[in-house]
């Protein structure tokens, strides 16, 4: 089991070091061979482990291994340990099947890029970091893999770096989520003073035992600022401003770092440590908070935006925020399936905005597609389907996990009615806004530019399969649990239970109880169902039907329309409020006085000046004159004197 | 016998015109004997201070004063006529070469 746990972890960076190393002089044939092997390699053992999980003879709550030690300091201790258990499973078959197929699909798209094998190398590497994350036993190493992703995810957003702005992302994202990082480690390192020891199964354990309300300032005050970590990873407001410049990188990465896998880490961190949450209500109320409004403001975004990964972008924060809600309101278990299924849904989406890419030689504007369901079939039909996967028409797998999660926010633990209708409204837009995607891309007449026009094709196999197997998973991955309201079992839900048991049931006894008037689960589906046929209806009818209705409507709620074009000028803000102050604060004061003038002025130059000024006046001394010199002898032997009689 | 006082005074009254000649004569030749005339003022000294503690360590050092003082004069002399034959000059202000 130990062995089959680091072999998970071993391929993708054995791939990472053989490309980036010697990737240079490889066919790419080899490269990608290579970076799809390791990830393959990889899957498979994932589900090797899986297997071997489930016929142990006796479960245990979670396997740890300790590999080695590798921190020791007095009495902090963090080794390069591994954690696996049922949320581990999941998260490690989900990273690495969808990773496994976005290699595959990156063959074929990255094939005319220049840097090909630094691509799959940086791939590789992050696939590695990104396991490191989910299996780490303690939150330092789990800290490693999440610096690591965030740094594979820098490195690729700014892959095509001569350009400016892919460069700018690049830093971007690197110093937005450091914000969140610094949160993350004061989290840490107050856990630490708290439990002495940052190991997950010690803290976990001393957690499960501990009375509920003790530590209660400690326990929050970890919880918030571990959140905080999670808001920049996961790009929550009011730190999502990196996510939609994140999409200057190749599209496979959007799709496996930014929209799969890396997003979701803060969703899993706080899942992980749900033993903390809950015992700490009020971090939970504002990780719920956080998500709820983090998922209506980014949909209302994405309702007006133009460029087609923008557009998803935006829509992967709202998603993200919704598996914070789940989270939030006590149903973790809610929160990781929406996580695997959006994993599947979201990266088909992307893929699938690749190959249209692809097609229209790199054209992202909805303005200038359309009409390219008939050339472009199995894109149109993957795109379609992971759409009515998002948006949550019955029968796919988005469907079941954001139910699962509005139910959640109307019943669980923590659940609140505010939170549900906001949710439930965010289901309307997030209907309409993929749905007018939809339309505009790939229905209604070509808008096309005429010199494209006779290049647009159907991208080759390497890329369709993948679409065709993330279209798959995106449609049946839902019923793994279906909700006992349609007669299911939830058996996804009841997978989990061991791992969140425990804490779903303290935070139900600690919370106030759910509003006994609560709907039942059928009502729920009714009426997030009826939000999203009402999304898809206003869709429809704005832009199939009535295509000058949006425009008229645009020129009507100006105002409206240009706060959410410009995204609530929160970019310009930000710029303002501290991009500038830093910026002159740099220029002005650590530059040109705290550098210039007082590091190279005065200490640097100044005492370069001060040894020379001396040695002028020491020079005057020096005059060659024999007879001065014997005079200054002479005046020093009679003061000398003078000093030692009249002492 | 003589009291220490007046051999003090003398030593002083040589000394200090030992002193006053070496800044402010400009001979070499004159500036050396100044030196030759501090550094007899001082065996004065020397030899009082003998005498007064009854104590013979005074005159061995006076000789070995002497001594040094006969090499060094003849040491010295040498130097000022090489510096002499160099420079075509015996005054001490136009040995400032090594200044900068």
């Amino acid at each position: 089991m130990e062995v089959l746990l680091l072999l998970i972890l071993l391929p993708p960076l054995a791939g990472a070091v053989l490309n980036g190393i010697f990737g240079r002089r490889f066919p790419q044939a080899v490269v990608s061979a290579v970076a799809c092997t390791t990830a393959g390699l990889s899957l498979l053992f994932a589900l090797l482990t899986a297997w071997t999980f489930a016929h142990l003879p006796t479960e245990p709550a979670p396997y740890v291994h300790s590999y080695f030690t590798w921190i020791e300091a007095g009495a902090f201790r963090a080794d390069f340990a591994l954690y696996y258990d049922r949320l581990t499973l999941v998260m490690t078959v989900t990273v690495t099947l969808v990773s496994f197929l976005i290699h595959l699909y990156s063959r074929g798209y990255m094939e005319r890029e220049g840097g090909y094998y630094r691509f799959f190398a940086y791939l590789n590497l992050f696939l590695f970091m990104m396991l490191t994350l989910v299996t780490a036993a303690n939150y330092p190493l789990m800290f490693v893999g999440w610096e690591g992703v965030g740094l594979c995810s820098y490195l690729l957003i700014g892959f095509y770096f001569p350009r400016q702005s892919a460069s700018d992302a690049g830093k971007k994202a690197f110093v937005v989520t450091r914000i969140g990082d610094v949160g993350f480690t004061l989290g840490v390192i107050l856990l630490f003073w708290t439990f002495g020891s940052v190991d997950f199964q010690y803290v976990f354990t001393r957690l499960e035992a501990l009375a509920p309300g003790y530590l209660q300032g400690s326990l929050t005050a970890v919880g918030i600022l571990l959140f905080l970590g999670a808001v920049g990873k996961s790009a929550q407001l009011p730190l999502y401003v990196w996510l939609p410049d994140a999409m200057e990188g190749p599209t496979p990465v959007s799709a496996l770092i930014h929209a799969a896998t890396m997003v979701t880490a803060g969703v899993y961190m706080v899942a992980r440590s749900h033993a903390l949450y809950a015992h700490a209500p009020l971090a939970l109320e504002i990780v719920a908070i956080t998500g709820c409004v983090t998922a209506f403001f980014a949909a209302t975004i994405a309702l007006a935006q133009n460029d087609l990964k923008r557009l998803l972008a935006y829509s992967t924060i709202s998603q993200l925020g919704y598996m914070f809600v789940g989270c939030g309101v006590g149903l973790f278990s809610a929160g990781i399936f929406h996580l695997m299924t959006h994993a599947f849904f979201k990266s088909l989406l992307f893929l699938a905005a690749g190959s249209v890419m692809h097609a229209l030689s790199g054209e992202l504007d909805l303005r200038k597609m359309g009409g390219l369901r008939h050339r472009m079939k199995t894109t149109w039909l993957t795109f379609l389907v992971a759409t009515l996967a998002i948006s949550g028409v019955p029968g796919l797998s988005g469907f079941f996990s954001k139910d699962a999660i509005l139910a959640g926010a109307r019943e669980g633990p923590l659940g609140d009615p505010r939170l549900y209708w906001l949710a439930t409204l965010t289901a309307g837009l997030t209907a309409f806004y993929m749905f007018r995607a939809l339309f505009m891309a790939f229905h209604g007449p070509s808008r096309v530019e005429p010199a494209q026009e006779p290049h647009v094709h159907e991208s080759g196999g390497k890329m369709t399969h993948p679409l065709l197997a993330l279209a798959f998973l995106s449609a049946v991955a839902g019923y793994v649990s279906l909700p006992k309201a349609l007669r299911g079992g939830e058996w996804f839900h009841h997978y989990l239970q061991p791992v969140f048991a425990s804490s779903e049931a303290l935070l139900s006894s600690t919370a106030a109880p759910a509003a006994a008037h609560a709907p039942g689960g059928l009502a729920v589906m009714g009426t997030s169902v009826l939000f999203a046929g009402a999304g898809f209806l206003l869709a429809y009818l704005g832009y199939v039907k009535f295509t000058g209705l949006p425009s008229r409507l645009a020129e009507y709620f100006r105002g409206t329309y240009q706060l959410l074009v410009n995204k609530y000028y929160v970019d310009e803000v930000y710029d303002w409020l501290f991009v500038r102050p830093v910026r002159r604060g740099s220029e002005v004061f650590l530059w040109r006085i705290a550098d210039d003038a007082a590091i190279d002025g005065l200490l640097v130059n100044g005492s370069a000046q001060a040894t020379v000024g001396a040695g002028n006046l020491l020079r005057r001394i020096q005059s060659g004159n024999l007879r001065s010199y014997a005079t200054w002898v002479l005046l020093g032997a009679v003061l000398w004197l003078g000093y030692i009689l009249l002492r | 016998m003589v009291p220490l006082a007046h051999i003090l005074a003398l030593s002083v009254i040589l000394f200090g015109l030992g002193a006053a000649g070496f800044v402010i004569r400009r001979n070499i030749i004159t500036v050396f004997m100044c030196i030759e005339l501090m550094l007899n003022a001082v065996n004065l000294a020397f030899i009082g201070f003998s005498r007064y503690l009854g104590n013979l360590d005074g005159q061995i050092f006076v000789f070995f004063v002497i001594v040094v003082a006969a090499a060094e004069a003849a040491v010295g002399l040498a130097i000022i006529i090489a510096v002499y034959r160099n420079r075509g000059s015996l005054s001490i202000d136009d040995l400032d070469s090594m200044k900068l």
